[in-house]
């Protein structure tokens, strides 16, 4: 199994999850320049977080254009695992990988902080490992992570339990005490219809290791590990 | 000979105009006085500030390279690995306009660090206001912040820290001092030089506008009163453009092949090549209009003294030039061979072929120093014999009074400013903004840093050489209560106009207390920057040293944070062996001024207990006994005590026996002490390392469930003060 880490100018979190698969997960990483198109031989590919060409005009608007895209499309219409974090997640969004977008957070400041998520789908690749209701702490780090999407969309995601994760209380109520930017139903991260492309907006990778306060990032890690095992063994 | 309006636009006196014309031995032309102007400001030849930085030692076995030889003095932390930082201001144009202001701050102290080849690791800032009710003072407050999110976010560094506070001096007259901690293998360090004849200069980044100029010279040099004109001179930034200069920059210096890499800071281009060529003991050569610029028709003088944002100057041998422009071509950064040293020792500027300055390097970076014969001010004799009997015991009562404090702007939580800097990503923050220092572990080692920035315009107001002392006593506690050993500190001085004698004296007397302390903790100054001229309407701000402390520990995983761990946990207070303290210690405290509205009295400080005190208290955690240890300091030990409840969500039952008067015991500010809390079944060994290390202690009580009680005095439920206290920056009632 291998895994690929995007970089785009701008991109921030190409080194963080790099050490998650390298050093927590011990498995193969290595990272694709945007530039790049040839995606042979990896099984997943993660878009990092950052400010991918500064964000500028729209975020991950002019990301979707660089060249490893189009592999990145084709990569996941083939059923390949693609992973968005932050950036990642809005990227996604731009380049209709993934339905929806995200906005502004409705406060109109960036937040970095730690949150509540709820699992609400624990039958997702990215998920497997964890259970169903599950809530894990993780912090969130941007500035436009309100996702939205017309009622219709809305709906049809909410139908095929495309949701993954919730911001929740640490109990696990679902409120808008506990949204921390204004997501429509406390959405922190879906998958397209296939369940092959995850976006979320928080970053488990900053929460895989004690020292820094928390490894519930880890289960999201180890259920991609996990089924990449099944699929390759 | 100019006129006096040029003159007066460049920041130079016609005496020194004279000088320029007498060591030349002809008049300057209008592009040459301008390098002149820029080169002989205080802000880039610290005229005034020169010979006062002298008393700062810098002599350290740990220091690879000396502070003045560099942009920073290069600190060895083992394992072939150093760090560099440096704490910089950008209040003039933070005033002026404080998103861009601030934004362009923490880009250049940035710069300045990968400048040496070393990646920046973590952001701190020091921020400073008037009071936060008056609408002016939030706008800037509020664009400040918003300006340090913007551009630090973007660029990928974490903000671990820093301090804000609000004082009605600094109303019109904002501090931003922003740090930058970098970490570099030691053979990847790159300098500011021209290593000699025969290399290319090679100009990499934004193209040169027309922003910033008279930056160094016209808005950080001298006092000003009517801000509109001067917005223009204030940069714009683009983070974006310095995250792949980063990236970019750091691929060639790790690639071996630079000669020199500095950055452009205040005065552009100017100030870079000249202090290159002065490094390198060189001469430049520099064809004008080769630079790449993003306005038209703009003259040499424009493009020379130009503070676009974002640009780095590289010195690369014609041989490795393909080699480095292929890094910029991959980061789609602009490459540009602008000009190539030379053995004449003279900057020539060249434009089309045509000469149109040529001056000797060695004349533009010598500029006159001065001392100033000081005078002690008025002020200091009336507020020392202070008395004290004119404070009465608040009617309230002492948990009325603590709320009131906590509630007060500067000891609130800074957690609504926190929350809008990423202080996580690199995935190394181990302790976050909101404890006394913050810590960040070193991938593939066991060590850690921590970082503070401290400063107490209040106290040095009250007085200069006390002050300077508790300045870096302060932020060293800081640092030694995560666990870690302060082992080198940068310093940005912020002061009035130091042409006043009263101001200078403030200015001399600061650094010589902090000179003192940096010797005693054996922590020399790595870097600094000077500020002076923070005057609006004539009034000159408190004298404010911030100084930045960053400790090692070589064991990351042993550290405390503030916050109480456990019930039943014992709380003791170090450096203290009583409650009972002289009224005294009410000097400068913020009691004093929320409750009483008075700014009086006379700080102290024991150098050799602190000393001690925080070597116990490092000592003790690298035991592994404690779960928390707090600074003792703005507010005293109530407010120390609420917020190590309030950071662990633990309540505390105390008490302070034989106290006479509560005020003075719950918030006097006498310094060298620390509040740990541990686990009973260590106190054997807690009292052998204190007696050890021949420091006192007390106890104060012990961890509970809920609610803060100390005995006869205060009793408050734990959420109750938590909401008063996160709650009070936000609500702050603006009156438009």
């Amino acid at each position: 199994m291998k895994f690929g880490v995007v970089v785009f100018p701008g991109t921030w979190s190409d080194k963080d999850c790099f050490y998650v698969i390298d050093q927590v997960l011990h498995q193969p990483v290595e990272y694709i320049w945007h530039k790049d198109t040839d995606l042979t031989g990896f099984d997943c590919i993660i878009l990092p977080g950052g400010f991918s060409y500064g964000d500028y005009l729209r975020c991950g608007a002019i990301a979707r254009f660089s060249p490893v895209m189009k592999s990145v499309e084709a990569f996941a219409n083939a059923g390949g695992l693609v992973y968005g974090i932050c950036n990642g997640f809005q990227i996604l969004c731009e380049s209709g990988l993934l339905p929806g977008v995200l906005i502004r957070n409705d406060h109109l400041q960036f937040r970095c902080e730690w949150t509540s998520l709820r699992i609400e789908n624990s039958d997702s690749p990215f998920t497997s490992k964890a259970e169903a209701g599950q809530v894990i702490s993780v912090p969130i780090s941007h500035g436009e992570g309100n996702y939205f999407a017309d009622s219709a969309t809305l709906d049809e995601i909410e139908k095929n339990n495309q949701v993954i994760f919730r911001y929740s209380s640490p109990e696990g109520c679902i409120d808008r005490e506990n949204n921390p930017n204004g997501s429509l139903n406390n959405i922190a991260g879906i998958t397209n219809r296939e369940g092959n492309v995850l976006g979320m907006m928080p970053h488990p990778e900053r929460c895989c290791d004690p020292l820094l306060g928390s490894t519930d990032g880890e289960v999201i890690f180890r259920s991609i590990s996990d089924t990449l095992l099944k699929l390759t063994s | 000979m100019f006129d006096k309006q040029v003159l007066d636009q460049l920041a130079l006196s016609e005496v020194e105009y004279g000088m320029i014309v007498e060591r030349l031995g002809r008049e300057p032309n209008h592009l040459e006085l301008g390098l002149f102007g820029s080169l002989w400001s205080e802000h880039c030849g610290y005229k005034h500030s020169k010979p006062l930085l002298k008393m700062f030692m810098s002599d350290n076995p740990r220091l690879l390279v000396n502070p003045g030889d560099e942009n920073a003095g290069v600190v060895d932390i083992g394992e072939g690995l150093a760090i560099v930082f440096k704490v910089e201001s950008h209040n003039h144009p933070s005033a002026i306009e404080p998103y861009e202001g601030a934004a362009t701050g923490v880009g250049g102290i940035v710069r300045d660090i990968f400048a040496m080849g070393a990646r920046p690791i973590a952001l701190l800032n020091s921020l400073r206001f008037g009071s936060i009710d008056k609408p002016h003072n939030r706008y800037l407050f509020d664009g400040v912040v918003s300006g340090i999110s913007g551009y630090g976010n973007c660029i990928g560094i974490p903000n671990v820290g820093g301090e804000v506070v609000f004082a009605e001096s600094y109303t019109g007259n904002p501090l931003v001092n922003a740090m930058c901690i970098g970490i570099l293998r030691q053979e990847d360090m790159t300098r500011a030089t021209t290593g000699g004849e025969g290399n290319l200069l090679v100009l990499v980044g934004s193209g040169t506008g027309r922003d910033g100029i008279h930056g160094a010279s016209g808005l950080a040099s001298r006092t000003f009163d009517d801000d509109r004109e001067l917005r223009p001179t204030v940069q714009v930034g683009n983070p974006f453009l310095e995250k792949v200069l980063i990236e970019a920059c750091l691929e060639a210096a790790a690639s071996g092949r630079l000669v020199g890499l500095q950055d452009l800071g205040a005065a552009g281009l100017t100030s870079a090549a000249v202090e290159c060529a002065a490094n390198g003991n060189s001469g430049i050569q520099l064809d004008i209009d080769k630079v790449p610029r993003r306005d038209t028709g703009m003259e040499p003088y424009e493009v020379m003294l130009s503070e676009t944002q974002e640009r780095m100057l590289l010195t690369v041998s014609s041989e490795n030039l393909d080699f480095i422009r292929a890094i910029f071509d991959k980061w789609d950064v602009e490459c540009s061979v602008i000009g190539k040293t030379t053995n004449t020792l003279r900057t020539e500027i060249f434009e089309d072929g045509v000469l149109k300055g040529d001056l000797p390097v060695d004349i533009l970076t010598d500029p006159p120093l001065y001392v100033i014969d000081s005078i002690r001010p008025s002020y200091l004799d009336e507020l020392h014999s202070f008395d004290w009997d004119t404070i009465d015991i608040p009617s309230e009562g002492p948990t009325e009074t603590l709320l009131k404090i906590l509630r007060s702007p500067n000891i609130s939580s800074k957690h609504p400013v926190f929350r809008q800097y990423d202080h996580q990503v690199q995935t190394n923050t181990v302790i976050a903004p909101g404890n006394d220092a913050s810590l960040i572990r070193i991938k593939g080692t066991t060590k850690g840093l921590a970082a503070s920035t401290d400063g107490n315009g209040r106290l040095c107001y009250l007085n200069p050489y006390i002050g300077g002392i508790i300045a870096v006593a302060e932020a060293c506690r800081n640092v030694s209560c995560t666990g870690a050993n302060p082992i080198a500190l940068t310093n940005c001085l912020n002061f009035g106009n130091p042409e006043k004698p009263e101001v200078y004296y403030q200015l001399e007397n600061c650094v010589r207390g902090m000179a003192h302390a940096s010797e005693a903790f054996e922590s020399p100054v790595i870097s600094g920057n000077v500020s002076l001229y923070n005057e609006t309407r004539d009034q000159a701000i408190y004298p404010t040293p911030v100084i930045g402390a960053v400790g090692l520990t070589e064991n990351v995983g042993k550290n405390c944070d503030i916050g109480f761990k456990n019930e039943g946990d014992v709380v003791f207070l170090l450096g203290a062996e009583s409650f009972q303290e002289p009224v005294s210690t009410l000097s400068g405290s913020e009691y004093l001024e929320v409750i009483h509205g008075k700014v009086a009295g006379n700080p102290t400080i024991d150098l050799e207990m602190e000393i001690k005190v925080q070597k116990a208290c490092r000592s003790l955690i690298g035991a592994n006994l404690l779960n928390s240890a707090h600074d003792c300091s703005d507010g005293g030990l109530a407010v120390a005590l609420a917020e190590s409840c309030i950071s662990g969500g633990l309540g505390l039952k105390a008490s302070l026996p034989d106290v006479e008067r509560w005020d003075v015991a719950l918030f006097g500010e006498r310094q060298s002490r620390i509040i740990v809390s541990f686990s009973p079944e260590h106190l054997e060994r807690f009292d052998l390392i204190c007696s050890e290390n021949n420091v006192p202690s007390i106890q104060i009580g012990m961890v509970e469930a809920r609610s803060f009680t100390i005995e006869g005095l205060v009793d408050l439920d734990v959420s109750k003060a938590s909401d008063t206290w996160h709650n009070a920056l936000e609500v702050v009632d603006l009156s438009y």
